[in-house]
Formats: C-alpha cells, sequence, structure tokens
C-alpha cells in the first residue's frame, strides 16, 4: 500500500458482499421472470421512419410511363458531392429527355438538393435504407432502376408548414 | 458366447432381485452408458442454448431467436459450424500435447457422471437393473478422484499452446482447482460422517429415511456450493479463461471441434457438479416425505417419477449455474485464494468437528438416526448458519487490493519514509 493513502472503513452494509450478492441475484431474477425487452426483431419488425427521412432516389414517371424528367440539368448543377450524371437529349417534337442519368449512391450525401430544384418534380429522394448489394457497381442507379424504384418519397421541409402539420 | 447370452435373455428373472447372469449385467451397462452419454450430450448442447436465453432474459435481450423454433437448432448449427471449421495449430505449440489437452478435459468430465444413480432401479425380465451406470460400493471417492484429474487437460492446453494468457489460464486454473478440491472434500466429509458410508446409493438411502442433506448440512451444502462453482470453471470463479485478462485463457490458441470440447467438458462438468449437489444434499432421486419411492417393490413407474424429479432438480441446479453467472462479476485473483484458503478451509475444518461433536454427542445420548435425529442436526445448522452469516458479512470477504494498515503501523512506515533520502518535500 502506498504510504498515505487513507483506508477509509466503509459501513458493513456496503462491503457485505453476502446481502450484496442477494440483492444482485434478486435484481437479475426480476430481470429473468419479467424482461423488458426493447429489441426490435428487425427483419419483421421495422421501426417507422420520418416522413423527411431522405434515402436513395427515386426518378417519378408520367401516366405513359416515362420519367419525368425534362433533363434542364439544375440537379447536376446544384448537387454538392457532384454525383448525378446527365446527358440530355431531344425527340423530333423537340421535348427534351434524359439520355443518360446516373446517380452514383456512393457520393451523394442525401442532402435532398436535387428534390428541392426539380422542376417538374421528377428526381426525389426516398423513404428507404435498406440498399445492400454485391458489387460497387451496383450503387450506380441509372434511369430505368430509378424510374422502377416504388418506395415511398420523401415530403421535404415546407417553410408554410414548418413543423409539417 | 451368443447362445449362452440368447439363452440369458431368454430365461425369466425375478425382476425384482439382481440379474444373476454376468451377460445381463453386462448388456444393461452397455445401454445405460449409451442412454447415459446421449442425454449428457443432447443435454450439454441445450445447455448452451439454455445459458445464452438465460443471460438474454436476464439482460433484458432475446436471445437467439433465428434457428429453429425460438432458437431450438442453435446448438446444432453451433455443432455443425465447429465441425466445419478449420483446425488451427500454433507453430510453436507443442503439438502431442495440444491434441491430446482437449481430450483429455473432455473425457473425466465424461466419467464422473457414471457413477450417480439418476433413478429408482428399475425391474426388467432380466432381473432389477440399477439406474446407474457404475454402481460403484466406493462412488464418491471415484468423484473426487476423476473430477481432479479434469484440471490436467487445462493446465496441458495452457502449457502445449505456448502462449502466455494460455499458461497463465493454466496455472490459474490448476491453483484454484486444487485450493477448492479441499475445501470440497471436506465439506463432503460431514455428509460421508452422518451417512456413514460412501456409496452414493447410501447417502441417498440415509436422506430418504431422515431429512435432507440441505437441511442437516447446510454449511456443508454452501461450502460445497462454492467449491463445485470453483471447480467447474464458472463465474464468479471462470479466472482461469477470465476474458478481460487473458483473451480466452487456456483455449485461447484452439479452435474449431478442440475448442467445443473445452466447452463440452465444461458443461458436463456443470452437469456433475449439479447432480452431486442433488445426491449429496437433496436426496438424488428421492422424492420427499415418503418411502414409497425408496423400497421395493420396484415398479417402472417409481422409476420413471424419481428419474423425472432427478432431473428437475439437476436443472434447478443448471439454472442456479447461469443465474449466479449473470449475476455476479468475476473475483480478483488473490480474493480467490483468499476465500479458498482463509474462509472455506477453516470453515469447513471446524464444521467437521462441530458436526462429528454433535453425532458424537446425539450417540452417546442415545437418539438414533431418524426425525428427532434431523431436526437435532438442523437446529444446530441454523445456529452454526447463522453465525457464519454475520461473520461473513461484517465485510470480510472482499479484501482491497492491499490489506489493512494499522495506525501504528502506518506509523511507523511514514517516519520510515521521512527518514529515506528518496523522500519527496511535501509530504503525502
Amino acid at each position: 500500500m502506498a504510504i498515505g493513502v487513507r483506508v477509509v472503513a466503509r459501513p458493513v452494509e456496503q462491503v457485505s458482499y453476502m446481502r450484496a450478492t442477494l440483492k444482485g441475484m434478486a435484481l437479475t431474477f426480476k430481470h429473468l421472470i419479467n424482461p423488458h425487452k426493447v429489441t426490435t426483431q428487425y427483419p419483421e419488425e421495422k421501426e417507422p421512419i420520418s416522413r423527411r427521412w431522405r434515402g436513395t432516389h427515386r426518378m417519378l414517371t408520367d401516366e405513359t410511363g416515362k420519367a419525368k424528367c425534362v433533363a434542364c440539368g439544375l440537379c447536376p448543377q446544384i448537387c454538392p458531392a457532384n454525383c448525378i450524371k446527365l446527358v440530355p437529349g431531344e425527340d423530333e417534337e423537340g421535348n427534351r429527355y434524359p439520355l443518360v442519368y446516373e446517380i452514383d449512391e456512393f457520393r451523394c450525401i442525401f442532402c435532398g438538393y436535387c428534390q428541392e430544384v426539380c422542376p417538374e418534380e421528377a428526381i426525389h429522394v426516398g423513404r428507404h435504407y435498406e440498399n445492400a448489394e454485391y458489387s460497387r457497381a451496383g450503387f450506380v442507379y441509372d434511369l430505368e432502376r430509378l424510374t422502377a424504384q416504388t418506395h415511398p418519397v420523401c415530403e421535404m421541409w415546407d417553410p408554410a408548414d414548418p413543423k409539417g402539420e | 458366447m451368443t447362445w449362452s447370452l440368447t439363452f440369458a435373455l431368454l430365461q425369466v428373472a425375478n425382476p425384482q432381485a439382481p440379474p444373476t447372469s454376468t451377460s445381463v449385467f453386462v448388456i444393461a451397462t452397455v445401454i445405460k452408458m449409451i442412454i447415459v452419454f446421449t442425454v449428457l450430450m443432447v443435454g450439454v448442447a441445450l445447455l448452451t442454448l439454455a445459458e445464452r436465453k438465460i443471460s438474454a432474459w436476464i439482460q433484458d435481450r432475446h436471445g437467439p431467436n433465428r434457428v429453429g423454433w425460438h432458437g431450438l437448432l442453435q446448438p446444432a448449427a453451433d455443432g455443425l459450424k465447429n465441425i466445419m471449421k478449420e483446425e488451427t495449430y500454433p507453430d510453436a505449440a507443442y503439438k502431442p500435447l495440444f491434441i491430446l489437452a482437449p481430450a483429455l478435459a473432455f473425457i473425466p468430465a465424461m466419467m464422473t457422471f457414471a457413477v450417480i444413480p439418476f433413478a429408482s432401479p428399475l425391474p426388467t425380465g432380466a432381473g432389477l437393473i440399477e439406474m446407474v451406470v457404475a454402481p460403484l460400493p466406493i462412488g464418491f471417492l471415484y468423484i473426487l478422484a476423476i473430477t481432479s484429474l479434469g484440471v490436467y487437460g487445462i493446465v496441458l492446453a495452457g502449457w502445449a499452446s505456448n502462449n502466455k494468457y494460455s499458461l497463465l489460464g493454466g496455472l490459474r486454473s490448476s491453483a484454484q482447482m486444487v485450493s477448492y478440491e479441499i475445501a470440497m472434500g471436506l465439506s463432503t466429509i460431514a455428509v460421508l460422517l452422518v451417512a456413514g458410508n460412501v456409496a452414493l446409493n447410501d447417502i441417498i438411502w440415509q436422506q430418504a429415511t431422515t431429512v435432507w442433506n440441505f437441511f442437516g448440512l447446510t454449511i456443508a451444502f454452501i461450502i460445497f456450493l462454492i467449491a463445485a462453482f470453483a471447480e467447474t470453471n464458472r463465474l464468479p470463479f471462470d479466472l482461469p479463461e477470465a476474458e478481460s485478462e487473458l483473451i480466452a485463457g487456456y483455449h485461447t490458441e484452439y479452435s474449431a471441434m478442440k475448442f467445443s470440447l473445452f466447452f463440452i467438458a465444461e458443461y458436463s462438468n456443470m452437469v456433475t457438479a449439479s447432480a452431486l449437489l442433488v445426491t449429496l444434499f437433496f436426496g438424488g432421486w428421492d422424492i420427499p416425505f415418503t418411502l414409497w419411492d425408496n423400497q421395493a417393490p420396484w415398479s417402472i413407474l417409481k422409476t420413471v417419477l424419481t428419474g423425472l424429479l432427478f432431473a428437475g432438480k439437476v436443472l434447478f441446479f443448471l439454472f442456479f449455474y447461469m443465474w449466479i453467472r449473470w449475476t455476479l462479476p468475476r473475483f480478483r485473483y488473490d480474493q480467490l485464494m483468499s476465500l479458498g484458503w482463509r474462509v472455506l478451509l477453516p470453515v469447513a475444518l471446524l464444521y467437521i468437528v462441530v458436526i462429528a461433536g454433535t453425532l458424537l454427542i446425539l450417540d452417546l445420548l442415545g437418539v438414533r438416526p431418524g426425525a428427532t435425529h434431523g431436526i437435532i442436526l438442523g437446529v444446530v445448522n441454523l445456529v452454526l448458519a447463522g453465525i457464519l452469516f454475520l461473520i461473513l458479512d461484517s465485510g470480510r470477504i472482499i479484501s482491497p487490493a492491499s490489506g489493512r494498515v494499522h495506525a501504528e503501523q502506518l506509523r511507523r512506515l511514514r517516519a520510515m519514509r521521512s527518514r529515506s533520502p528518496l523522500a519527496a518535500p511535501g509530504g503525502d
């Protein structure tokens, strides 16, 4: 013992191993017969996620099943992570449409600016989080994949209704 | 040989008397061995699941519930995994002992159960079959001898791995087992004194005719219980594999089925220790308050009932093991040694003297073993247990990392320090 360490005589009920043991056993038994389990059984049960959840993207389509995108170029312009690749094209009637529209979900920071800036309400961030893939290439979503997504989309923050009521 | 065997089986023997022919004895023993081994192995597999489930419930979790109904197939999945896994050998390990060690841990663990009677004798067409693999007349001594062999497996595993953590684990386990074996052996002397025999069936008979030794010999039970925890390396005495200090202790370097064998050994040791506790202190397969099950005529119903009751009692103690494990933290090494040598050993010695004295006095007074005898022993025990509890309760088990220093000693140390040239100015 280091010289000068004061040895404090603690009261018996604090140092008694017997009482502490019995108390501990009572406590563990109480938990054993009456556990308050808080675990969510994940694949079966899912925690609800926020309406403003910003997950992987989804491209909305019009009635004919074509992407609503008019290839205006605003989303690649505003994207802070530079993850949207857009090559615009034009058909015979002069309507612009995306020839190539790819989002690299690895680069994406899920800020939701693309959804906010889109004049056609075509590109959206989705309320979705199960994104596992077997390859890195699988995380570059092309137009076909983006339009095929069915998960609900994010409801952006509305300045007129800040609390979402 | 075959002919005589068939003949022996065909001839109708008296079901209430032990079989006369050797072949019946051999066949019955082989069948019992297979049954006991199977039950033990399946039980061990289910115990691993029970351990995980109970730990989960105590910690407000769900536990394994993916494989099979409520995780019931988890042991099978674990076993399959362990069999498929690669066996690794450290370069520096001493291979022969490295391979031998798991077997040395496993075999004694399986052997000990052989002498524990698990039900009343079963009457069959070939004669009365005792429900114990080997009805040894020296049953209890055999158990003491075999359980201490288990430590070799652990020590050799620790040494042969050529790993400092393994070696420390092995050393700890040898010190721990040797220390607690003494307390364990001494605590059972009281049981043997009361029973007047070392055959486990006679100990059960004595408890059936008087009271269970738990009531008559409470302190022996407590000492035996604590020592059994230490002997099986279970928390709070799992220093040989103390994860936070020694990685995994003696089985750090083991993988796949070899690791699994240590695991099985630990759990079957638990089963044996529980069965032994039940046999020595809770009447074994005896149904309390009645002698119906302890006497002829034997019947299959009696065998089944007593067997079930025995299983129930053993399961309770297995649960108790797990309950304690998930309640108490690990002892520090010096606390473990101090509890073994400075508390349990003197208490056990003293207890033998007191019990022997009480028995002698009762004998002189002419009180025959029976109800009164049991009650007197029980009262003596209650008093002793109370005194023990009060003494242990006064904060004497947990020692601080250093012993208490008396004021006088402290003054002397301080004076010594002030004279030292190394003393820093400014006191403490």
